[in-house]
This record gives C-alpha cells, sequence and structure tokens, in this order.
C-alpha cells in the first residue's frame, strides 16, 4: 500500500496538467527504509513528449547525490499517461529501474487535465512483474521526523 | 588509489548489496570488464552489442560518458564511475 499526503498528491496530479499534453515525472524522496513519500521534487521530462518520459541525465545524477547526502531514496515515482489509462505500459515495465519504490502512474485522460478527477494508481514493479496496489490519502503523516519537518514549513 | 565505482540498488544483488565497489582500468570499458570478472553477470546489464545501454546512464567524476567519448572515456585512480539506471518510460511502445 501507497500512503501518501494530500498537498503531495494533490501537487503531483496539478504537475500532471501543468504538463498536459506531455507526460509530466518526478520522484517524492523520503528517509530510507521509512516508506514516507515526505519530499516532492517534479522533474523535467528531457524527452517533451506526450508518449515518453525520461530524466534528464544530468539532473539525475544531481537527485541520487542529494538523496544520497540526505540519507534519502526515492519512495514514489510518478509519471502521467496523457491519452492512455493510468497502467504501467511495457516500456513502463522494461525500464522500471528501482525495484523498492511506488510507480505511481495518474492519467489526464479524456479532459482529466482540465476538470474532473484525475485517475491516480500506484504499482510495484519488480522484475517486469506489475503488482497494483492500494493508494491511501491522508491529512499528514502520524509520527516521527517527517511531520516536524512539515511543521516547521 | 583505485577507481570508486557506486553500484544502484537494482544492480546490488551482483555485488552482494554493495553500494559502492573498487574498480581498476584506464578505460570505462576496462573498468566494467573487471567489474564483470569481480561481479559475474553485471556487464552485460550495463553493455549491449558493444555499446553502453540506452538506459543505463554512467558518469566519470560528474560527467555523462555520452558526452566525453563512451565507453573509450579515460578514467585513472582516484576517479568516481556512477552508474545510474535511466529514470524513463512512458505510453508509448520502445
Amino acid at each position: 500500500m501507497l500512503t501518501i499526503d494530500r498537498a503531495t498528491h494533490d501537487a503531483i496530479v496539478a504537475h500532471a496538467r501543468r504538463d498536459h499534453p506531455d507526460e509530466a515525472c518526478g520522484v517524492v524522496a523520503g528517509p530510507i527504509g521509512s516508506d514516507v513519500p515526505a519530499r516532492l521534487i517534479p522533474m523535467l521530462n528531457a524527452a517533451m513528449s506526450p508518449t515518453f518520459y525520461e530524466f534528464d541525465s544530468g539532473d539525475l545524477l544531481r537527485l541520487y547525490r542529494e538523496m544520497d547526502d540526505n540519507d534519502e531514496e526515492p519512495v514514489v515515482i510518478y509519471h502521467s499517461h496523457t491519452s492512455t489509462e493510468a497502467y504501467p505500459s511495457r516500456t513502463d515495465v522494461n525500464l522500471a529501474g528501482e525495484p523498492g519504490a511506488h510507480y505511481v502512474l495518474v492519467s489526464t485522460r479524456d479532459g482529466a487535465h482540465e476538470s474532473g478527477p484525475v485517475d491516480f494508481r500506484s504499482y510495484r514493479i519488480v522484475d517486469g512483474e506489475v503488482t497494483e496496489e492500494e493508494v491511501r490519502v491522508v491529512d499528514g503523516y502520524d509520527h516521527g521526523e517527517v511531520t516536524q519537518q512539515k511543521a516547521e514549513h | 588509489m583505485a577507481i570508486e565505482v557506486r553500484i544502484p540498488t537494482i544492480l546490488r544483488t551482483y555485488t552482494d548489496g554493495e553500494r559502492v565497489v573498487e574498480g581498476s582500468g584506464s578505460t570505462v570499458t576496462e573498468v566494467i570488464d573487471q567489474l564483470e570478472n569481480d561481479h559475474a553477470g553485471i556487464k552485460e546489464r550495463l553493455i549491449e552489442n558493444g555499446e553502453a545501454r540506452r538506459f543505463v546512464n554512467i558518469y566519470v567524476n560528474d560527467e555523462d560518458i555520452r558526452f566525453t567519448g563512451n565507453l573509450g572515456t579515460p578514467v585513472a585512480d582516484g576517479d568516481t564511475v556512477v552508474i545510474l539506471p535511466a529514470v524513463a518510460g512512458g505510453s508509448a511502445g520502445v
């Protein structure tokens, strides 16, 4: 199951709508081992395409260095599909390189980029196998460091 | 001094979970061949038909080797080689 706070969830949806009809992509980093998606990092889609996304290689290196320095890992890797359902494509499965991450897909098809509900679904992708999981949207994370960090903002 | 090679999560099955391993060689190709000697199977995940795989990024001292001579990029003691799988996908078939 993916547990994600409302503000981060909404920011991912907003990012997908903003970049429509191109695919939007990004990461939510969190403390290593916490499974808490705490820090949203929208990324540039270097492919700038309605059917493909790819982080720029320089951005990717900087992102991973920053997470390393912060003792973080990519808890969520998200992207949008803009004319198909929020389900991993064969490309998504073939290229999934983070077996520990929740892969979030949102779909802005059928006018969802302008109004109405946006499909927001989460998957594990391990060794080519896709498993959908429940998404629980919460007001905030209950305890520990993450709540404190958020409170300071 | 040796060459520091940083291994991404998905390839740590080849390195007994180690995130950093020691490498040697004077080019990226040689470093990868040495990696293969120490961690059999890893080369195939990095190289296809004699070229670095399209969706694997390799950096020498923060420079993507695509811009510095690909697998022929020189390396020397004290250098850092970082391997990162591309974060990519999308609705199109590739």
